[in-house]
């Protein structure tokens, strides 16, 4: 008998990462906020096995307080990187299937928002909009779908001179349906992998953002808070409230760019039966 | 009642040189049509403008008197010289089938198409079981002509003549015009009851 093909070893892979971010998000949901108030009795205590990360200058837990901190900004990432996605694959369409003149314009909205450089547009969007959670979900979702919709927009264009596109149409399907039934199974990996992929870029800029201090407020649990007032305490020989909560950003930045890669591996036909 | 190209002229661009001036030609119901010519003089280019994937650039395209529709199902139905090219490598077979019409026993039957393969995507099937789909398709969307070209010139002799078969079988029960493109003189000898020559008709390309 042979082993488990490739196939099913990426669907066992893609379930157990699914399960271990839903998980994490479950566990920033379910830890009550009491487990993250402070007390200055054990302020700025190091990694121990009553806190795992230890504690910061305000004596808050920083194991959940990181756990709640990854949940927001889980929240943060996959709201900004669906509507991010949603944008990028109907101005892609838009640009590929429709007038000339449509195209000229997504394209040069692509080429606009791609020529300044990301991190100060989120600002400005999201100071504009009134800073928060919403400010920033606008601002990353208004600057996250170009790359997405360029490509999007280059296979739709192929697409539509594909042979048995013109096959279809000559067998009396419409445009629409065309749309729906062949392309549509081409531009769905491709959504799900630059949704998978704009996940982590999303959360490192809604980390940052926040760390620059323009983004969440401060008393929210949010990594990127985390890191900016450790960053404080760096100094005074306190490695814990950087490098932990940090640590975890970098996994679960991981753990979803390996899900994405496995996702496409699934849905994929040339090597879906391998 | 036939398929009728009328003074048809046709390039690519306006900077091209002509490939049809003035050419015209008749495909009656129930016919079967072979056509012929050296590589370069049109063959694809004139199967391609009577199934209406193309237009030409003066001349008309009548099926039994009248233009190809635009919109629904064409009385005309191309099957192509590469079935991997012609079938949306992300779909199961059996949909490709479902595109045109009903799938029935008796059609799968008649083109010897296995049932296995309707569950299988179609880079795990082979050009001759692939090509297979694609003539089923064009004639079960109950097309009253069927321009094939060069339908079996990268399959093995049986499963040509298995192709043929079934192509001729379909046509002749339901009298179908059939204009097969290919440069085998043998098939076309062996198929049809006239040879069009396209080097009569079509543009000398030389000059």
């Amino acid at each position: 008998m042979r082993g488990p093909n490739r196939r099913t070893k990426a669907v066992a892979a893609a379930v157990v990462m699914g399960i271990a971010l839903i998980g994490i998000y479950a566990c920033g949901i379910v830890i009550p906020d009491d487990k993250i108030l402070g007390s200055f009795l054990d302020a700025g205590q190091p990694p121990s096995r009553k806190h795992f990360f230890g504690t910061d200058a305000l004596g808050r837990d920083l194991f959940f307080r990181t756990l709640k901190g990854l949940s927001v900004s889980m929240t943060v990432g996959l709201a900004a990187s669906f509507s991010s996605a949603v944008i990028a694959v109907l101005a892609g369409m838009a640009a590929a299937s429709g007038s000339r003149r449509g195209d000229a314009l997504v394209s040069w909205l692509i080429d606009l928002v791609m020529s300044v450089p990301h991190t100060i547009l989120v600002i400005l969007i999201s100071f504009a909009m009134g800073r928060g959670l919403k400010g920033l979900l606008i601002g990353i979702s208004a600057t996250h779908w170009c790359s997405l919709a360029r490509l999007i927009r280059g296979e739709v264009l192929q697409l539509r001179c594909r042979q048995y596109v013109a096959v279809s149409r000559r067998l009396g399907k419409s445009g629409g349906w065309i749309l729906m039934h062949h392309m549509l199974p081409h531009l769905l990996p491709q959504f799900f992998t630059g949704l998978v992929l704009m996940f982590p870029h999303a959360i490192l800029h809604e980390a940052s953002v926040s760390f620059l201090g323009f983004g969440l407020s401060p008393e929210q649990p949010a990594i990127g808070i985390i890191l900016a007032e450790s960053m404080r305490y760096l100094s005074a020989g306190m490695w814990w409230p950087a490098v932990l909560p940090g640590l975890s950003l970098v996994l679960l930045v991981l753990l979803t760019d390996r899900l994405g890669e496995h996702l496409r591996i699934i849905s994929d036909p040339y090597s879906a039966q391998e | 009642m036939a398929l009728e190209a009328r003074n048809l002229y046709f390039r690519y661009g306006r900077k091209q040189p002509w490939i049809f001036r003035d050419c015209s030609l008749t495909l009656e119901k129930g016919e079967c049509v072979a056509v012929s010519a050296p590589s370069g003089y049109g063959k694809t280019t004139l199967a391609l403008l009577l199934a209406g994937y193309l237009k030409p650039d003066k001349g008309k395209i009548l099926a039994d008197g009248r233009p190809l529709p635009m919109k629904g199902v064409c009385p005309v139905q191309l099957i192509c010289q590469h079935p991997e090219k012609a079938i949306n490598p992300r779909w199961k077979l059996k949909h490709v089938l479902e595109e045109s019409g009903n799938i029935t026993q008796e059609a799968l039957g008649i083109f010897g198409i296995e049932q296995a393969w309707l569950d299988r995507f179609p880079r795990e099937l082979s050009g001759g079981e692939l090509q297979r789909f694609c003539v089923a398709r064009a004639l079960l969307s109950g097309a009253d002509y069927v321009i094939c070209d060069e339908i079996s010139t990268m399959l093995d002799v049986i499963t040509q003549a298995q192709i043929w078969q079934a192509v001729l079988e379909e046509a002749r029960k339901r009298s179908m015009g059939i204009l097969a493109v290919t440069h085998n003189q043998h098939l076309a000898r062996r198929i049809a009851a006239r040879i069009i020559d396209l080097t009569d008709i079509s543009a000398d390309v030389s000059t």
